[in-house]
């Protein structure tokens, strides 16, 4: 009876624990979007009505709908590069038998290690003299080498379930190698390409360490534009275009959560493998 | 055959080309420059030793980043046991709800505390009105407690994932044989339980403290001047004086920093996986 109470009573302690920090986790995200419906001319909390005044303000400003448009020119090609060359590095290093390749992999694995700092630093430090800097082309660019590791990782997960001999069977009926790939493997690494894809472009758009030191007032993505606005007079516009990001991100996980149910079933490996998809930041 | 396998390995050169001249050449250079720049030696890191402003920003990164995973430990491993023992439905939310900070931009996460810390902040605002339980408010951001809150919660995640993935492995039979045998939940857990845990909360531990050695944007946010860490003195040292040796030196130091943990750490790691 004693033990069947104590247990109880671990249990009723463990639950309640958990609920604060759960509360902890989310508050600050629940905060945010609540704050962007303020009526209230400042920051405050909790407001003391509702409005969508901050949402007319953000959509009429052309400071922000220009760092909007710039966010979104710099995220989809630089997702387009790396999950293409993502993907490639990921059936090469899964099929092609290297030698070396354990080097290869650190090394294109290494963005997401490296602190973001040195890394930001070192890309302003090249492309200075590269005329890459403050430009659309250097920001494309630099996104997609932070997000290929992260592309790279997610889909050599799913390679590693994907049966070889699968497109061996192909080339012994006749199929090309290419035709072979395309038909037999790539439809079952499908929802890790797509997911890397999603990652990628998330990783582009809530990037703010590398872009601040590559951004000019010329080419200011979203990110920047909110860390420079931060650090001055802050008012709710802030929340409004913070309420945005966090929209992008919770859809992008939404969407990414239907991929991978889709996927192949035992994916033991999955809980370790979002443990690293958010280290660059 | 074997020609053909080999020539798929040529599928990662557009990756390695992009890493290796957009990333390792640009950070190799900068290492570099820590022994060139302005002249060869290594004149910026006597420069470094010899500071006491230097000196304390390397204390405060490794201090706030060691205080920053305590917390997370406390913190994630009630989480990480109840998604280990939840059932299907209830696990899946908990994994959701980890994950949305986890996706979530790192900069609106911190103006999220800088709304919920300021002086007439959500927390202030209830201890004092709603509550009465203080009549001045409490100073919790622009100082080390800013930077402790703000960093255990994008850190968090980091932790409670990895800690899962071991806790969701550990037989519930060898706690039950342990209950069978006489042993009173609180030593069940700390002889039984806990030791299993071990892999994961090293783990777990290790990423959460080399990843807050690189901070950079929540402690420039909510933390004061005493709370510099080494990477706002790399942008320091590059935006506002542009001494790039220096700047070279300071990401060495915290390279070799993260590297030694990982290495220090990779036997445990590496047992944990297995």
């Amino acid at each position: 009876m004693t033990g069947l109470n104590s247990e109880r009573l671990w249990r009723l302690l463990c639950s309640a624990l958990c609920l604060g920090i759960i509360v902890f986790l989310i508050s600050p995200m629940v905060i945010v979007v609540i704050v962007s419906f303020s009526s209230a001319p400042f920051l405050t909390f909790p407001p003391p009505g509702l409005s969508l005044q901050w949402y007319r303000k953000l959509f009429g400003a052309s400071v922000w709908l220009d760092a909007i448009a710039t966010s979104a020119m710099i995220m989809l090609p630089s997702a387009l590069i790396a999950t293409t060359a993502g993907t490639a590095a990921a059936v090469g290093l899964a099929r092609g038998r290297i030698p070396g390749a354990g080097l290869i992999a650190s090394l294109i694995m290494a963005p997401m290690v490296v602190p973001v700092i040195i890394t930001a630093a070192a890309m302003l430090g090249v492309f200075r003299v590269w005329r890459l800097q403050g430009t659309l082309l250097g920001l494309v660019l630099a996104h997609a080498t932070l997000a290929i590791p992260y592309v790279v990782f997610t889909v050599l997960a799913a390679m590693r379930l994907v049966d070889d001999h699968l497109e061996s069977a192909a080339l012994t009926l006749g199929a090309t190698r290419w035709r072979a790939f395309w038909r037999v493997t790539f439809p079952l690494i499908l929802p890790a390409v797509l997911s890397g894809m999603l990652l990628a472009m998330v990783i582009s758009f809530d990037e703010l360490v590398v872009s601040i030191f590559l951004s000019s007032p010329a080419v200011r993505p979203v990110t920047v534009q909110m860390w420079s606005d931060v650090r001055g007079d802050v008012d709710p516009t802030i929340a409004a275009i913070g309420a945005l990001l966090l929209a992008f991100s919770v859809s992008a996980l939404l969407l990414e959560t239907v991929l991978n149910r889709q996927r192949v079933r035992p994916f033991a490996a999955q809980a370790d493998g979002t443990v690293t998809q958010g280290a660059a930041r | 055959m074997i020609d053909r396998i080999d020539a798929r390995g040529w599928l990662v050169v557009p990756a390695v080309l992009l890493v290796g001249v957009l990333f390792a050449y640009p950070v190799s250079w900068l290492l570099v420059l820590s022994a060139t720049d302005p002249e060869p030696g290594l004149r910026n890191f006597t420069t470094l030793l010899e500071s006491p402003v230097y000196l304390k920003a390397l204390w405060n990164t490794i201090l706030i980043s060691g205080s920053v995973t305590l917390l997370c430990v406390l913190l994630g491993y009630p989480i990480a046991y109840a998604m280990a023992h939840a059932g299907e439905r209830l696990r899946r939310l908990l994994i959701f709800i980890v994950l949305i900070p986890f996706w979530s931009s790192i900069l609106v996460r911190t103006f999220a505390w800088m709304v919920l810390l300021q002086q007439k902040g959500l927390i202030n605002r209830t201890l004092i009105e709603y509550l009465g339980l203080i009549e001045t408010p409490l100073t919790l951001i622009y100082n080390r407690t800013g930077v402790l809150i703000g960093m255990s919660h994008i850190l968090l995640p980091f932790m409670i994932l990895p800690l899962y993935s071991v806790l969701n492995r550990i037989e519930p039979s060898l706690s039950q044989a342990a209950a069978s045998l006489g042993a009173p939940p609180v030593r069940n857990f700390a002889r039984v339980y806990l030791p299993l845990s071990l892999p994961g909360l090293i783990a777990g531990s290790v990423l959460v403290f080399v990843m807050g050695l690189g901070y950079y944007i929540t402690p420039a946010l909510l933390g004061g001047p005493g709370d510099v860490m080494i990477a706002q003195l790399i942008e320091m040292q590059i935006a506002d004086f542009g001494n790039w040796g220096l700047a070279g030196a300071l990401a060495l130091v915290l390279l070799l920093g993260t590297t030694t943990t990982f290495l220090l750490v990779s036997s445990s790691l590496i047992e944990g996986v297995r």
